[in-house]
């Protein structure tokens, strides 16, 4: 037997090793968790190019937002399973790092060429980086999204309307510049009859349960100057979250909720605000942009009856917007973190974001949002980069659901139920947040 | 006797393992057949408590599996008895468990007496009246949600109707004076129909010679209902007013999905409270402390009440 036939059946067998490796790669099956709404079913029908190529089969469980954090967190915490991706939102990052929970990313961007550099610098932060502004990285920017606002442009275009309007207030009926004139606006269409339909103001963030009324607060908060902490002394909040322009932002909210939402608005998120957009109750809606694409294309209010607009200026000019939206992470505990890496090395690419937004999702990919054409791809393309250059986010702490229920607590306390003042919720606040600091032995 | 039972146990099990049992006394035999029980106890509701009652006095949190776990003794239970949060979730379980055992107990014991008669179509009036209690109450929440919408919701125009104000004028879910009523209507609503057939259980347990007897003295029917109907009924009353106080006492699904707990925390109950600390602020060892005093509050309530229930059984 010369070498040549001793070979053969060598490389045979390691061919046939090969190849069974390949397959064995080809029969992952993958699954990814996110919560459910549009953006998702844009997801999975990207992902389709992802299958394709790998061989891969993808799985999704998608969770409806007020449970998301409920049942995706007791996931993470009890080491599950069944998450090997997980689109989870900002502020788990803190948590998700510190317990092991995803896998830090640095290693795998550097070998694959993936600079963060590359990605809108608002979305790595948020949702990327542990501790914040360092460079550990937990997760890839996937879904940029903000608060922002749309409204009724066909109403405001109605001449009669304008009319009334400029008689009352002696300006324009047009996108507000300021939040009082966006109370104004929405006082102008409360109770209004129109088309034999009556209509209300405005549509906000109300929500008990999970994180809306915090949302919708600190999207208002932050254009009146509200601060999470002294910029120079962490944790340090007397004086920066009650501050007296975050208390006049607080009774700006509850001013807003008292007048001009519809009835019934006690308890409402982003699908509450969906519904009251749709159908016809309000003239202006705060929500997140990822709903925009749904408006547009709606038929009751799509096209040119919808407008929208970035967070307008606080009493000072100061313009910030509440950030939201998700990164991508591969789970810990996950038996498949080699190929769910190859998912994020794949959703990477400029082409899969290009597509990606193209499908509706909101890409963080510079190359994309920075493309000279995006600003004009879509009627709230250039109002997305707007008003993801002024956000601003919850604490991203470890303790992020405890420091977020105190916020909902006082918040909805003070706003809807109407107990108390404005000072006292958040004097309350800057009480129960210390308390939750000490605990975490911050000071 | 003894015998008698062993060699019943033997002629029922098959000759192989009845030669085996021969000669196994009787005592063997019954905690072999009580053991698997008791292993399911331990398993279920016994470890479970005891290990509670060990988090409660430590600082874990089910999120920090990092973090050392240290003995606190009882400070999470001085936290929590001194916290007015908690008093105001109690105050809160109070009033739903108070308002809703009374209006139940009222309104079953009503409906009981009135199905109780023999008239036409009586079974399907029984049928429709138990639907609600056969619904699921995340079901029922959500549908109560659009019952209580004030701008298309039918219970707002329903009171419209009656009263002549705007149904768009008032929430009953969004307004802190309403919304405690607002779960209270609904669990009455959901639950009637259980007191009310415990109640149709006690009354056709009354023998009706009782009645003849009391008819042959002449007694009036109001004197018979306070002196045969209520008393003998009074048990099975007792009965429905323990288990839905039970039941109420842990109310959560049909809350949170009508309210959340809110407006601010209104209806925040203690069940509520209890899982946002154990399940979104991942205070274990703490959620363990206010478990375990619920689980004191309900126990000792209910070990009360059941006495004073088997002295009413025995009168």
């Amino acid at each position: 037997m010369n070498a040549k036939q001793l070979l053969t059946p060598a490389m045979l067998a390691a061919m046939a090793s090969i190849a069974m490796g390949t397959s064995a790669a080809r029969a992952t099956d993958l699954t990814l968790c996110w919560a459910a709404w549009d953006p998702a079913n844009a997801l999975v029908e990207l992902s389709k190019e992802y299958e394709a190529q790998s061989g891969n089969t993808m799985h999704f469980e998608f969770v409806p937002w007020t449970s998301f954090a409920d049942r995706m967190l007791n996931e993470l915490n009890s080491g599950g399973k069944l998450c090997d991706l997980m689109i989870g939102d900002s502020q788990w990052i803190g948590g998700a790092a510190e317990n092991g929970q995803y896998i830090k990313l640095n290693d795998f961007f550097d070998a694959n060429g993936i600079k963060m550099d590359d990605f809108i610098p608002a979305t790595v932060v948020g949702y990327a980086e542990w501790p914040k502004n360092t460079p550990n990285y937990w997760a890839l920017p996937a879904f940029g999204d903000v608060v922002g606002w749309t409204y009724r442009k066909d109403w405001f275009n109605r001449p009669e309307l304008q009319a009334e309007f400029k008689a009352k207030y002696g300006r324009a009926l047009a996108v507000p510049k300021t939040f009082d004139e966006l109370k104004q606006i929405a006082e102008f269409f409360q109770n209004r009859d129109i088309d034999g339909k009556k209509v209300y103001g405005a549509s906000i963030y109300t929500e008990r349960g999970s994180e809306g009324i915090t949302m919708g607060v600190m999207d208002v908060l932050y254009s009146y100057g509200f601060k999470y902490e002294n910029p120079d002394k962490p944790y340090d909040m007397e004086g920066f979250v009650n501050s007296d322009n975050a208390v006049k932002g607080l009774e700006f909210y509850k001013s807003l909720y008292d007048c001009c939402v519809p009835p019934g608005s006690s308890n409402g998120y982003m699908g509450e605000g969906v519904d009251a957009f749709k159908s016809g109750q309000v003239a202006l809606q705060m929500n997140f942009a990822f709903t925009w694409p749904g408006f547009n294309t709606d038929a009751n209010v799509g096209g040119d009856r919808t407008g929208y607009f970035a967070n307008p200026a606080g009493p000072n000019g100061d313009k910030f917007a509440q950030l939201g939206g998700q990164g991508i992470s591969v789970v810990a505990a996950s038996d498949n973190k080699d190929a769910a890496l190859t998912y994020i090395k794949w959703f990477a690419q400029p082409s899969v974001q290009a597509k990606w937004w193209k499908l509706g999702g909101y890409s963080a990919l510079r190359a994309v949002v920075e493309d000279p054409g995006f600003a004009t791809s879509q009627p709230y393309a250039q109002t997305f980069l707007d008003s993801m250059a002024i956000v601003k986010d919850f604490w991203a702490e470890p303790s992020y659901a405890t420091l977020l229920q105190s916020s909902q607590k006082w918040f909805h306390d003070y706003v809807v139920a109407g107990h108390g003042t404005a000072k006292e919720a958040l004097d309350g606040l800057v009480a129960d947040w210390h308390a939750t600091f000490e605990e975490e032995g911050k000071y | 006797m003894h015998d008698d039972l062993a060699q019943r146990v033997a002629a029922a099990t098959p000759p192989a393992l009845a030669r085996r049992l021969r000669g196994v006394s009787d005592r063997t035999i019954a905690w072999l057949f009580v053991t698997p029980t008791i292993l399911l106890l331990l398993a279920v509701n016994i470890f479970p408590l005891n290990w509670t009652i060990r988090l409660s006095l430590t600082n874990f949190r089910t999120n920090r599996p990092n973090n050392p776990v240290e003995f606190v003794g009882i400070e999470n239970y001085r936290k929590i008895l001194t916290n007015p949060d908690t008093w105001a979730s109690l105050q809160a379980t109070a009033h739903f468990l108070i308002w809703t055992i009374v209006l139940q107990v009222l309104i079953g014991f009503a409906l009981a007496y009135l199905i109780n008669k023999k008239f036409r179509g009586n079974d399907l009036w029984t049928t429709l009246i138990v639907l609600p209690m056969m619904l699921s109450p995340a079901v029922v929440g959500n549908f109560w949600t659009f019952l209580y919408q004030p701008q298309i919701g039918l219970f707002n125009y329903f009171v419209a109707f009656l009263t002549g104000a705007d149904p768009a004028s008032f929430s009953m879910i969004g307004e802190v004076s309403l919304a405690p009523w607002a779960i209270i209507i609904v669990d009455t609503w959901m639950w009637t129909p259980f007191v009310m057939l415990i109640c149709l259980a006690g009354l056709r347990s009354i023998p009706p010679s009782i009645y003849e007897a009391a008819e042959c003295d002449r007694a009036s029917k109001w004197r018979q209902f306070w002196t045969i109907t209520l008393p003998m009924a009074l048990p099975f009353l007792m009965l429905a007013v323990l288990f839905r106080g039970i039941e109420n006492f842990k109310m959560f699904d049909l809350v949170v999905q009508l309210t959340g707990g809110g407006p601010g925390a209104t209806t925040q109950l203690t069940s509520i409270d209890l899982k946002r600390e154990a399940f979104e602020k991942w205070r274990t060892g703490f959620a363990s402390a206010y478990a375990v005093i619920l689980f004191v509050t309900v126990f000792g309530l209910a070990s009360i009440y059941v006495k004073a229930l088997n002295k009413v059984k025995d009168r």
